[in-house]
């Protein structure tokens, strides 16, 4: 066992002497060995009892709710009988409610391909990976360029009367000011505001755009998409 | 604790029999060993990671929501079957099915409530879903493709959910499809063929239910089986679910 042994890749016929290399670790290690661990468990139980339960508490919510709460069926189908509003799938509804306010090969093909085309590249787009705060450098160009895109954006839906679009919009814009102006406050919610990086102000005014647009589009439009209030 | 331990010999002698040591060649799941073989020697679990991180259990991390959705997609599974022994994808039969439903098969109230509120949920879980995933960082870098696969489950569920919205064929499906498919004639060039494609016509009739019928049943189901899948191998094969500290 003194013997030295050679680990070059050679074609050597006795393996003892010159053991053959069989695996070589290349720079391309799959991400599985590259992440740091922690401690670990081992799936099996753990895992899949947890599953097992957040299933059956899933199913037994499911089951309760629908022994109470009935889905709508209508009369049979009538194309001579169009309904007044006739409305789309709730998920749907905010891009109807677009529908009211731009012209349809913006708000029905445009605006969807472009969120659809959006999500898919975020991941991709790797600029501020680290999750730097969007003020963190108090930055005068960088206010400039958010308030300049903030009017633009305000102006447009103004144009077109589009205010369930323009208020969620002013909204999470006013937010996003709050920490330039105000860096040092001790209040939690300016805090947790001052740390919060550009993609997180986009999806989140993604998420306040769209939810408005929803809501709105569910409770509040009655006969030719007119404003209706729903406890009315 | 007479019965236990007798519970617990018959147990033994049963796993030693040459039926049971067939199916469950690893023997008791007591070591790490046959731990780690329960997971990767079974079809259905050899999906998932043999370990996890004990931080990505926590519910904060997750809230469970990538696992509500696959549940939701189990129960409209089971579900849906069920339903197409009672449905016939015909003009106007389908409504009569929804009809019979409610008067004639036992149950098929709270069946196709069941559904209807899987299918609801579902929609609402996959988008919160997203939502925590991005806000969590799990997109980052080593996930980035398994959140574009993530994306395609979106589509292929906003699109069960929608031809499956058709089938009751009642003026709720009849108007909303209507309103639907006219946004897709709107796209230049393309639209009207896309439309033609789908409805099979210009009208949405017999032929529209069908396909929605086809598309609603077997061609996303497959697709979203394929994805979903992918999806969860992945994130073994991507070193596990992205861990956070939680400072916030």
């Amino acid at each position: 066992m003194s013997e030295k042994k050679s680990y070059d890749a050679g074609l050597g016929s006795d393996a003892l002497r010159q053991p053959r290399r069989i695996v070589f670790i290349t720079r391309n290690t799959s991400a599985k060995v590259k992440g740091e661990v922690g401690p670990q468990l081992m799936s099996f139980p753990h895992v899949i009892l947890r599953e097992t339960i957040a299933f059956q508490v899933l199913a037994i919510v499911l089951v309760v709710l629908a022994l109470f709460w009935d889905a709508p069926l209508e009369q049979l189908a009538n194309p001579l009988l169009t309904p007044n509003p006739a409305k789309a799938p709730w998920y749907f509804l905010g891009l109807q409610e677009l529908l009211h306010y731009f012209p349809p090969l913006v708000a029905g093909v445009l605006l969807p391909t472009l969120v659809v085309l959006a999500l898919v590249v975020i991941p991709y787009f790797d600029v501020n990976i680290e999750g730097e705060p969007l003020w963190a450098h108090r930055s005068r160009r960088r206010l400039q360029i958010y308030v300049g895109a903030f009017a633009v954006l305000s102006v447009l839906f103004a144009i077109y009367d589009a205010w369930t679009v323009l208020a969620p919009t002013a909204l999470v814009g006013a937010l996003g000011l709050i920490p330039y102006f105000k860096s040092t406050s001790n209040s939690r919610f300016q805090k947790f505001l001052g740390s919060r990086p550009l993609p997180w102000w986009l999806m989140t005014w993604f998420i306040a755009v769209a939810l408005t647009l929803t809501v709105v589009g569910t409770f509040f439009r009655g006969p030719g998409w007119s404003w209706v209030w729903p406890w009315r | 604790m007479a019965t236990t331990a007798w519970t617990h010999q018959r147990l033994e002698q049963l796993r030693q029999t040459r039926v049971w040591r067939s199916i469950f060649r690893r023997g008791p799941a007591r070591t790490n060993r046959t731990l780690s073989l329960a997971v990767f020697g079974n079809l259905g679990l050899h999906v998932l990671p043999v370990k996890v991180r004990e931080k990505s259990l926590s519910v904060r991390a997750t809230y469970y929501l990538g696992s509500i959705s696959f549940f939701l997609f189990v129960v409209l599974t089971i579900t849906g079957i069920l339903l197409m022994f009672y449905y016939h994808p015909a003009v106007p039969d389908a409504y009569r099915d929804m009809k019979d439903l409610v008067y004639v098969v036992s149950n098929g109230v709270f069946l196709r409530n069941l559904h209807r509120l899987a299918a609801q949920a579902m929609v609402v879980a996959v988008f919160w879903h997203m939502f925590h995933v991005f806000y969590r960082g799990g997109y980052k870098p080593p996930h980035e493709f398994n959140w574009v696969i993530g994306v395609g489950l979106l589509m292929v569920t906003l699109f069960l959910s929608y031809t499956g919205y058709l089938l009751p064929w009642d003026q709720l499906a009849f108007w909303a499809i209507t309103v639907g498919t006219n946004i897709i004639s709107y796209v230049p060039v393309l639209g009207r063929p896309i439309r033609f494609l789908l409805l099979g016509g210009h009208i949405i009739g017999q032929n529209a239910l069908l396909r929605f019928y086809v598309l609603h049943c077997v061609i996303l189901p497959l697709a979203a089986v394929v994805l979903i899948a992918m999806h969860f191998w992945r994130i073994q094969k991507d070193g596990g679910l992205t861990v956070r500290d939680d400072h916030e």
